[in-house]
């Protein structure tokens, strides 16, 4: 009796598992928060098109997504920043990055009866290192004819946890201002000389939407989804630039002339008349040699159909696509990555 | 199936050596947990090996934490975890005292149980639930007391400077309003199980209410009491995420009340996940091994407060 029950429990679950187990083949990725929404999205997508392959991706940070591609716990990782020359030395295999969308740092404040602020990276940069304590400073006051400034102390509001948003915000203020640079210097996280500290995107949100006259940073999309005003950045041209995809698009453009062939590059404060200043790129960690061969063409197919397809559905989610010089160039690139062990 | 070899002794099943097994059994237990502790702390003592190295001692006493130019010293943290700790243990001993006084003396026992049972439903709300509730109602009223208050207290040093709301005192305030149920609970249970005779020998001897309330039971409970106030304490220097959305994550120490700060708990919940360096890492870890000596140090008076404070006829557990 109790010999036929346990051999219909195993027939069942045997016939279960039949099913579900199906032929997709899985491939696991981990890093960036940033472009969690834009990769959810992508992957989803992408299973529609084809159902052997199943790419599944936890956001647990950059950081996280180095270190695991690192220790090829994962078969791809993502990353807001590039690997430094310290990290690519540790991977047995050398890591490829390849761009996938690009972001934009913006800043945001809540200084009542202040619609819209213009700021140039002096006075960012000063606001941040705790040299312009007062709204009303003649240096805001210069850039913001006919604005309203109160005469209230600024309140900055940083982020408190490590991140990429951060990472491009310090590296911003590092190219603009030499004082920052060798007081502050550029990471995932900072010495930050004054301000409060939120934790998360959300968190400076927060802190920055309670606090009268705070100003704090935030990736352009959740500035966007909360209805948060933001600044516009005087550029290197001198144009007040406000961040918009268009304008974000642009800086990335910019930075095409000077491309490095491993695609690590800052696209901070360019050239052009149009860009805006705070930008970046953020990057998908391929390992340059896959060993299992389902994997490689899995990967490989994914990132022509993220080159092409892809970038359609960028736009809606507000994530700047890349240009198509960035594109040209990332096409050979895939390439690069072989079948095999080293 | 195996019917004929058990012992069967009055209908009952009984193995011949179940005291020995159960012995053995349980005492297991015991001691896998406290090998989970000691396996705890000697993975942090390894783990932070690199920055015990380089910054030795004086890791305790620095004052910086950059993670750029890599110099790391814990002193903000330990004084904003301990900061925050005594404010609320500050604010919630009386309010909880009394409370549970009132609830366990003063109130019929038809109001005092719902009462006391809506209390402790307040100890499973989520710490992160009490956070939102900081950020979103403790953090607007406490900076309209602070900005009521900074004209008449603002030259003292304590209450100086720029209010935000976001702070030192509010994270105090709202790791009080966290605490005070665990000490109202536990308070109300020892106050309820003093003898009834006490009472009725103060009261004999012409005592008032508050007289014998105040004189002789609390006194009777007071180590129950104190270990309630030390589970509080516990709770207050681990608390993390309600505490890190409404302290202003500055590792900073200002003498000021209303400045932000920063604790142990908080920098690890926001810096852990993306440390890129070893040493970084290793001095997250050196600050939750600090934690840890931390915690184990205030249990340990704890404990011999208790102990010292226990009347043995009346010892009372917990």
């Amino acid at each position: 009796m109790l010999t036929r029950r346990l051999a219909l429990l195993a027939a069942t679950i045997l016939l279960l598992t039949a099913s579900l187990g199906g032929a997709a083949k899985l491939i696991n990725g981990a890093g960036a928060t940033f472009p969690y929404p834009i990769y959810s999205k992508w992957f989803d997508e992408y299973r529609k098109k084809n159902s052997d392959v199943q790419i599944n991706y936890q956001s647990i940070g950059s950081g996280g997504g180095i270190r695991q591609v690192l220790e090829g716990t994962v078969d791809f990782g993502a990353s807001d920043g590039p690997m430094t020359d310290e990290q690519l030395a540790q991977a047995k295999t050398p890591i490829l990055h390849f761009p996938t969308v690009l972001g934009a740092v913006v800043a945001t404040y809540n200084v009542p009866g202040v619609d819209k602020l213009r700021l140039t990276p002096e006075s960012l940069t000063g606001i941040f290192l705790g040299k312009i304590t007062m709204w009303n400073d003649p240096a805001l006051a210069k850039d913001n004819p006919g604005v309203k400034l109160p005469a209230q102390p600024i309140v900055p509001v940083h982020r408190s946890d490590g991140s990429g948003t951060t990472y491009v915000f310090v590296d911003y203020l590092s190219k603009v201002s030499p004082e920052w640079s060798k007081s502050v210097g550029r990471s995932t996280s900072v010495a930050w000389p004054v301000g409060l500290g939120g934790k998360g995107n959300e968190g400076v949100t927060g802190l920055v939407k309670q606090t009268p006259n705070a100003i704090g940073y935030v990736e352009l999309v959740y500035a966007a989804q909360n209805k948060l005003p933001y600044a516009d950045i005087k550029n290197r041209s001198g144009a007040f630039v406000s961040p918009t995809l268009e304008s974000v698009t642009a800086a990335a453009a910019a930075a095409v002339a000077k491309m490095p062939s491993d695609f690590r590059v800052s696209i901070t404060d360019p050239e052009a008349a149009d860009a805006y200043p705070i930008a970046s790129f953020t990057w998908l960690l391929i390992p340059s040699a896959i060993p299992n061969a389902e994997t490689h063409k899995g990967i490989v197919d994914f990132l022509e159909w993220m080159l092409s397809e892809g970038q359609t559905f960028t736009k809606p989610l507000g994530y700047a696509p890349l240009p198509e010089a960035v594109v040209a160039m990332e096409r050979p690139a895939i390439q690069k990555i072989r079948v095999g062990d080293r | 199936m195996a019917a004929s070899r058990r012992q069967h002794v009055g209908g009952r099943y009984r193995w011949p050596h179940a005291d020995r097994a159960f012995e053995l059994g349980t005492l297991g237990f015991a001691l896998a947990v406290i090998a989970v502790t000691l396996i705890v702390a000697g993975v942090l003592f390894h783990s932070s090996a690199a920055a015990r190295d380089r910054y030795g001692w004086a890791f305790l006493w620095t004052s910086s934490w950059d993670p750029v130019q890599l110099h790391f010293g814990a002193l903000p943290f330990i004084y904003g975890t301990l900061a925050t700790s005594a404010i609320a243990v500050a604010i919630a001993l009386p309010l909880g005292l009394l409370a549970a006084v009132c609830l366990a003396e003063l109130l019929p026992s038809r109001l005092s149980d719902p009462l006391a049972f809506l209390i402790e439903l307040l100890v499973a709300v989520p710490s992160v639930v009490y956070g939102l509730v900081g950020v979103f109602v403790l953090v607007p009223i406490m900076r309209s007391i602070e900005n009521a208050v900074l004209p008449v207290l603002g030259g003292i040093p304590l209450f100086a400077g720029p209010v935000y709301g976001i702070g030192l005192l509010t994270a105090g305030v709202l790791l009080a309003i966290m605490i005070v149920p665990f000490i109202v609970s536990v308070s109300r249970e020892v106050l309820l199980a003093v003898p009834q005779a006490q009472r009725d020998a103060a009261l004999a001897l012409g005592s008032t209410r508050w007289e014998t309330v105040w004189h002789v039971v609390v006194p009777y409970a007071r180590s129950g009491i104190l270990g309630s106030v030390f589970l509080a304490l516990a709770r207050a220097l681990g608390e993390t995420m309600a505490v890190t959305m409404v302290i202003g994550n500055r590792p900073d120490i200002s003498a000021s009340l209303f400045a932000p700060a920063h604790t142990m708990a908080a920098v690890l919940a926001n810096e852990f996940a993306e440390a890129d360096s070893s040493l970084y890492l290793s001095a997250l870890i050196d600050v939750a091994f600090v934690l840890f000596g931390i915690t184990i140090v205030v249990n340990a008076i704890a404990r011999l407060l208790i102990a010292a404070t226990t009347n043995r006829a009346t010892e009372v557990r917990g």
